[in-house]
């Protein structure tokens, strides 16, 4: 029997406090696809990162091909054939296509025979690709490309795929798997990262899950529920959201025309957005990565004006208005990014608590913090979301991904607003937490509260929302009803596959 | 073999045990460099740290600290603010002129008035005058998003030229025979910022340093605008989430600052220095970003570091004429407290970890 392309045996690695990976084994054989599950902070990436020379194990061993494998670096694995896309792309905006894959070679070669082979490449493997362009111009599915050709260019025999389809249409994953189908069939190993169950179900062949650091159960994902696999890697069943029928009220929240230049050189101006949300009723807002989903928050968060008519508070103009003023009004938003936008890093639980609840909560006497009332909202945030914490005079970024995105949510639901704005509010979340934060989100739409739901799970949008509608480039779409909405629908009204066909390959 | 490790929050142990280190270390590096120049070591860091405290002549000295501590003390409250909110003041050298032109304006203006409302007058004109100063950085940064380092820096020349033409020219002492320099404001007793205790060196600069400390410190803990500070310093996106105005919280910062900077001149001018003079400004304004620095944007911390630096002027100037250390030993001295800081800082956020033994 030939050996395993890769075999991981019983590798540990262990972090200030927090064992990251503790004897974990598994294998890849050539030609497969296999899933890399666990909730966040489960050891995914740490995992991975050991196997790319990034991250030294304490302890274990991995061989390549039954020869010892201990890459001291990045270079090192992909001189042995190991190959990597992050989740964040590390390109340079203004910089051409070539110009970037040349950047991460050790000694490129001239860029017209590079372009030639990226061309090349490209067309091979059904990710069309022209070099010249200027990464900037370029959608996220297409800057996922120009990372995956950089791999494809070193022809590896084992990639790793962090978290790929977050930043692309149905039609663009659709693609995608078709390419990494090709690879495979090549005999490429892919290890795939991913929490998108489906997903996994539908692409691969094995899948070690993942729970606090150990490997927890090895399944055939093709043979196993969706619902199986997330009791696996949460380690315990949980409710899944009830959606009770409720009768829309009338209009809280109307945009008529809003349009936002762009923020930067490459970000992504709103272009005339019109929508209404009515009172119990969550509309769900989709889109790839970039499409001016951070744009729109910010704008009805107050951080950037627009004109005072093109947003509509129960009918009175706001958008000239900033965030405390919204908030006083029951505006209440939830941005994306949770360390640093939604919550100050190095601030405590208590005082992250004040940051948004100052008004609504009345923490504030004649201009001082009443701190005794911001620990008592923190604590009571922390008990209602189950936020797992020591309590609330701990730093925000010492919390994991998930019981972080569980109090900052919790912070703005529990302040009982006439309407919410979250974005991306499950992003990286693990099942249980997000099954938690949705029902969250359904009880407050239950009892009366306009709810505009942006997100790129567009599982999680079908689960919960009422109406959908899809930003493409800063442009919304029609909005339609939720209900009876096939995927090839939707895919159309984010935009398709950006014009861009698989190329048709012999 | 020795590595870095991230630590999950920075250590608060270490916030506080840094500064001393950084002490310690640059008595270490400072007695290397003495010992270099040819001086005994202990000798040199006891006269800086040991003789103005306890030594001889300690009586003479001690009433100095104070009087050297206060402007630095002043000034570096004003600083801390910006800095915390990333809002970086570099110009209080000029400030601190100008709030003492404006001081001594009003002063020889008012020569030979005896009102006992003088004084009071040099201190709203000694604040207004500093905070004038500071007032263009800052509106130039919220209109046209001009860099404050470079405008408050570059302004501190102007202030110094200024400072020159007034002590030649209009605020020049009609009876002083020609020498440049205003009338001295000791001899005004309206004007004089005399010690309020005799032989402590407690002047009027003083106790304003003192209520800078606990205002201060009560704003930053306690009021809804030291968590706007804080926040804005820690994470701008956020405060912008949180509706911090960040045009308001330039103006309000550099404006503070340059307050305070003013206000430190005025009470030298009137006091400890009583002239108007061509060289009337030894560096308060710079130094005081070290005792900023030093004192961990702390209120607390910035009184001690404030008093330290006063210790090292004092010793230094003790060192430079009982031992013949050369001035710019004391300047390189002073400057390695803040590099040391600086350096010993990774321990606030980091550990020292001996590396694991290499497996497989």
């Amino acid at each position: 029997m030939t050996p395993p392309l890769l075999s991981i045996d019983r590798l540990s690695k262990a972090y200030p406090g927090v064992v990251a990976n503790d004897a974990v084994s598994l294998e890849v054989c050539d030609g497969e696809v296999h899933a890399l599950l666990g909730e966040n902070g489960a050891g995914k990436s740490t995992l991975v990162k050991m196997i790319y020379g990034l991250v030294k194990p304490d302890s274990g061993t991995m061989s390549l091909r039954g020869a010892p494998y201990a890459p001291a670096d990045p270079n090192a694995a992909r001189k042995a054939g190991v190959a990597m896309v992050f989740q964040h792309f590390s390109l340079f905006d203004a910089m051409s296509v070539a110009e970037n894959v040349a950047l991460g070679m050790g000694s490129p070669p001239r860029l017209r025979d590079l372009s030639a082979r990226i061309r090349d490449v490209s067309y091979t493997y059904g990710l069309p690709l022209d070099p010249d362009r200027i990464v900037g111009d370029l959608s996220a599915g297409e800057r996922q490309r120009v990372e995956i050709i950089r791999c494809l260019l070193q022809e590896p025999r084992l990639l790793i795929m962090d978290e790929p389809t977050s930043v692309l249409t149905p039609q663009e994953v659709e693609i995608l798997f078709q390419t990494l189908r090709q690879l495979t069939a090549e005999g490429v190993a892919i290890l795939y990262i991913s929490h998108k169950l489906e997903e996994i179900r539908s692409l691969c062949d094995r899948a070690t899950i993942l729970r606090r650091g150990r490997n927890v159960a090895t399944c055939a994902p093709r043979e196993t529920s969706a619902r199986e696999m997330a009791e696996m890697m949460v380690g315990a069943s949980f409710a899944a959201p009830k959606h009770v029928a409720r009768a829309p009220g009338p209009v809280a929240l109307e945009l008529t025309g809003l349009s936002m230049p762009a923020y930067s050189a490459f970000g992504t101006s709103l272009k005339d957005i019109r929508l209404a949300v009515r009172r119990g009723e969550i509309l769900g807002i989709g889109g790839v990565a970039g499409s001016g989903q951070g744009e729109l928050l910010a704008a009805l968060a107050g951080e950037t004006r627009s004109a005072a008519g093109a947003i509509r508070l129960n009918e009175r103009a706001i958008g000239r208005l900033g965030p405390n003023r919204r908030r006083k009004m029951g505006l209440l938003t939830a941005p994306e990014q949770r360390l640093g936008h939604a919550a100050a890093p190095e601030m405590s639980l208590t005082e992250n608590a004040f940051m948004t609840g100052a008004q609504r909560e009345g923490l504030l006497s004649h201009g001082f913090v009443r701190w005794g009332a911001a620990r008592d909202f923190a604590r009571a945030i922390i008990t209602r979301f189950d936020v797992r914490t020591p309590g609330p005079d701990v730093a925000a970024q010492s919390l994991s991904g998930g019981n972080l995105q569980k109090f900052v949510i919790g912070r703005e639901v529990l302040q009982r607003p006439e309407v919410l704005v979250v974005n991306q509010p499950t992003w990286g979340v693990d099942a249980a937490a997000a099954a938690a934060i949705r029902q969250a989100l359904l009880d407050l739409a239950a009892n009366g509260t306009a709810i505009l739901c942006i997100s790129q799970d567009l599982d999680e949008l079908m689960e919960i929302s009422d109406r959908f509608g899809a930003l493409n480039a800063g442009r919304l779409s029609e909005i339609r009803p939720a209900k009876g909405l096939g995927v090839e629908d939707i895919g159309l009204m984010m935009g398709g596959a950006h014009d861009l066909e698989a190329a048709a390959h012999a | 073999m020795l590595k870095l490790e991230a630590r999950p929050q920075p250590s608060l142990l270490w916030t506080y045990v840094t500064p001393l280190l950084a002490v310690v270390i640059t008595m270490l590096a400072g007695g290397a460099l003495f010992a270099a120049l040819g001086k005994d070591p202990v000798t040199a860091i006891g006269t800086i740290f040991w003789q103005p405290l306890f030594g001889e002549f300690a009586h003479y000295y001690r009433p100095q600290l104070l009087i050297k501590g206060a402007p630095l003390v002043l000034i570096a409250i004003g600083l801390s603010l910006g800095f915390r909110a990333g809002i970086w003041n570099i110009g209080a050298e000029g400030q601190y002129i100008m709030g003492a032109l404006s001081g001594a304006g009003v002063a020889l203006a008012l020569y030979p008035t005896e009102s006992v409302l003088v004084f009071p007058a040099m201190v709203l004109a000694g604040a207004l005058g500093g905070w004038i100063w500071a007032m263009i950085p800052a509106v130039l940064k919220v209109r046209f998003g001009t860099n404050e380092i470079l405008v408050s820096l570059m302004l501190v020349y102007v202030a110094e030229q200024l400072l020159a033409a007034m002590a030649l020219g209009p605020m020049k002492n009609p009876e002083g025979r020609g020498f440049p320099g205003s009338r001295n404001l000791r001899d005004y007793d309206s004007a004089h910022n005399a010690e309020l205790i005799s032989g402590t060196g407690m002047h009027w600069g003083v106790v304003a340093a003192t209520i800078a400390v606990i205002l201060a410190y009560v704003m930053l803990t306690r009021h809804s605008l030291g968590y706007q500070i804080r926040l804005t310093g820690q994470a701008p996106r956020a405060a912008r989430f949180a509706g911090v105005r960040p045009a308001r919280l330039i103006l309000v910062c550099l404006g503070t600052a340059g307050a305070l900077a003013g206000l430190a001149g005025m009470f030298e001018v009137a006091g400890p220095s009583g002239q108007v003079t061509i060289d009337f400004n030894v560096g308060y304004g710079f130094t005081a970003i070290i005792v900023a620095f030093l004192g961990r944007l702390h209120p607390v911390g910035i009184l001690a570091a404030g008093l330290l630096m006063a210790l090292t002027y004092i010793g230094g100037e003790i060192a430079q004429s009982n031992l013949g250390l050369p001035a710019a030993a004391i300047q390189v001295f002073q400057g390695m407290l803040l590099f040391f800081l600086l350096a010993v800082d990774v321990l606030t956020h980091y550990r020292i970890r001996s590396a694991p033994r290499e497996v497989a």
